[in-house]
């Protein structure tokens, strides 16, 4: 695509460009967050933990910078078409954003219970689904910057792999607290943290949403990838 | 990228993909001016070019562009105007009410009352209030005093002058502030009860409160009007028009309604004017 032609009225511009570098960095946060959570339970470290859930007002912070300044953008600069999609995707994305900041610190809470109670099962699963949210809001951010439909469309669809992950660990630790009434606090407390990581993923693809919106100006359709089944799952105790 | 194709595809089978200029007003209201293929030269410039659109009935429709793109010509156009002009011609068609007004054989008085004009500058008659808005009906009518009284009391009252002015109809109008004049050379636009109503820039000269007045006329008018309305105020294209229109070098470059061309313009030209990108 070819870049687009610079605003007559530079001080708009340099007003566009500071809201999309402020949308980076408060990504970049959320980002830190959510990466340093699922360490801090996979490594059972508390104190990293104990820094996630203090970043959490920080990120909140952010959010009512952006959007403040983004008010002032509508209010002042009236802008239109792609300026306007795009101060539009800022004050929603901020919200999806803030609320990956909450998981994130929710997560960590619950790393810090977790590593209190001794627990003998593995957390790989765990794991691999944190790595794969990581990566789709990593690429989701990247994609708020880049005029690249296609980009938001491979992130909006990843999702799926996400929802299939949660699926698999919901019924792995449904077995593990039937198995011992002793792993239901450290199980339940995973559980959550797996929904976190869920609500994270479809978060990520809310952002990659907006961010096709904000470049085509167009709504990609109401059926999404989601696969969290969870919701209607029963434990057939006789099977 | 297919990803992205495919999606756009799959959206775009349920609407027509690029629709011919207002193709989606053929589904909606009537046509009440409907131009195909119109050409204007001014001597040798050619100031238009091939431009095909439909202004919707009782619809306001705004024409926007940068200056000298032909959104006036074409409004000129519509009265014929430029018949005053030697040197000036338009070829193809401007059907209005089923009649071609480019023809040369169209009576223009018949078509000047059936198309109204108000112009950037106030241009009050030297004459009174009430002389002013049945100036045209006297050239038109046969009334009795009794029915020119109502007639100008209604035209004044549907633009929203009527209030202001009702107790000095015989004093000058050009005593009037400057929206006044404005809503008062509409009231004797209206007074002759026109089809279609042409605004050429009516606000450019005007504070921002007699602006405003003026656009709620606008809103208020096409309930019996076509209108047509130039303006530079992009906001107020926004705020006024349901159709919107940009042309540029004599070209339509695309017309669509106005929350479509002010959130997602289909051509990268029009998003490059109305964002202040323009070249």
């Amino acid at each position: 695509m070819p870049s687009e032609p610079k605003h007559i009225v530079a001080s708009f511009e340099a007003d566009l460009k500071k809201l999309r570098d402020m949308i980076a960095a408060m990504g970049g946060l959320v980002e830190r967050a959510v990466a340093d959570a699922a360490t801090a339970l996979l490594d059972r470290n508390p104190d990293l933990a104990a820094r996630v859930i203090e970043l959490d007002a920080k990120i909140d912070a952010e959010e009512h910078a952006i959007e403040q300044f983004a008010v002032r953008l509508l209010a002042l600069r009236q802008p239109v078409a792609d300026d306007l999609r795009h101060v539009i995707q800022a004050l929603k994305i901020i919200t999806d954003l803030e609320r990956i900041g909450d998981y994130a610190a929710n997560i960590a809470k619950r790393s810090i219970v977790i590593n209190q109670v001794a627990s003998s099962f593995t957390l790989s699963g765990l794991g691999q689904m944190a790595l794969l949210v990581q990566q789709n809001l990593k690429s989701s951010i990247d994609t708020i910057g880049e005029a690249s439909p296609e980009k938001a469309v491979a992130v909006w669809r990843a999702d799926q792999a996400v929802d299939d992950l949660y699926n698999t660990i919901f019924r792995e630790l449904i077995t593990y607290m039937m198995e011992d009434p002793r792993n239901i606090t450290p199980c339940t407390h995973l559980l959550f943290i797996a929904k976190n990581l869920e609500r994270i993923g479809d978060h990520t693809t809310n952002m990659a949403e907006l961010t096709y919106y904000a470049i085509t100006g167009e709504n990609l359709p109401d059926f999404r990838p989601k696969g969290d089944h969870t919701s209607a799952y029963i434990h057939n105790v006789d099977a | 990228m297919e990803a992205a194709m495919e999606i756009a595809s799959h959206k775009m089978s349920t609407q027509t993909a690029f629709p011919a200029p207002f193709a989606q007003s053929a589904a909606g209201p009537v046509p009440r001016v409907s131009i195909r293929n119109l050409n204007f030269y001014y001597g040798a410039t050619h100031a238009l070019k091939n431009v095909s659109i439909d202004f919707p009935d009782r619809q306001t429709t705004a024409m926007i562009g940068p200056s000298g793109c032909g959104k006036s010509t074409l409004l000129r156009i519509l009265n014929r105007m430029y018949d005053l002009y030697p040197g000036q011609r338009a070829e193809g068609e401007v059907m209005i009410g089923g009649q071609n007004v480019i023809d040369p054989s169209v009576n223009l008085n018949m078509l000047r009352r059936r198309v109204g004009m108000v112009f950037q500058k106030p241009t009050p008659f030297p004459k009174s209030i009430y002389e002013n808005v049945i100036f045209g009906v006297r050239l038109h009518e046969r009334l009795s005093k009794a029915e020119l009284d109502e007639r100008v009391e209604w035209a004044l009252t549907r633009s929203a002058l009527w209030g202001e002015v009702k107790d000095r109809l015989h004093s000058s109008a050009l005593g009037l502030s400057g929206g006044q004049q404005q809503r008062l050379c509409i009231a004797r636009s209206i007074a002759v009860r026109p089809e279609v109503l042409l605004l050429d820039e009516p606000t450019s000269a005007l504070d921002p409160i007699s602006t405003l007045k003026i656009e709620e006329l606008v809103d208020e008018l096409k309930q019996d009007f076509t209108i047509v309305i130039v303006t530079h105020n992009m906001q107020q294209a926004g705020r006024c028009a349901d159709q919107v229109a940009f042309f540029y070098l004599g070209e339509l470059v695309e017309a669509g309604p106005s929350s479509q061309i002010f959130t997602a313009p289909r051509e990268r030209k029009t998003q490059e004017y109305i964002t202040g990108r323009f070249g």
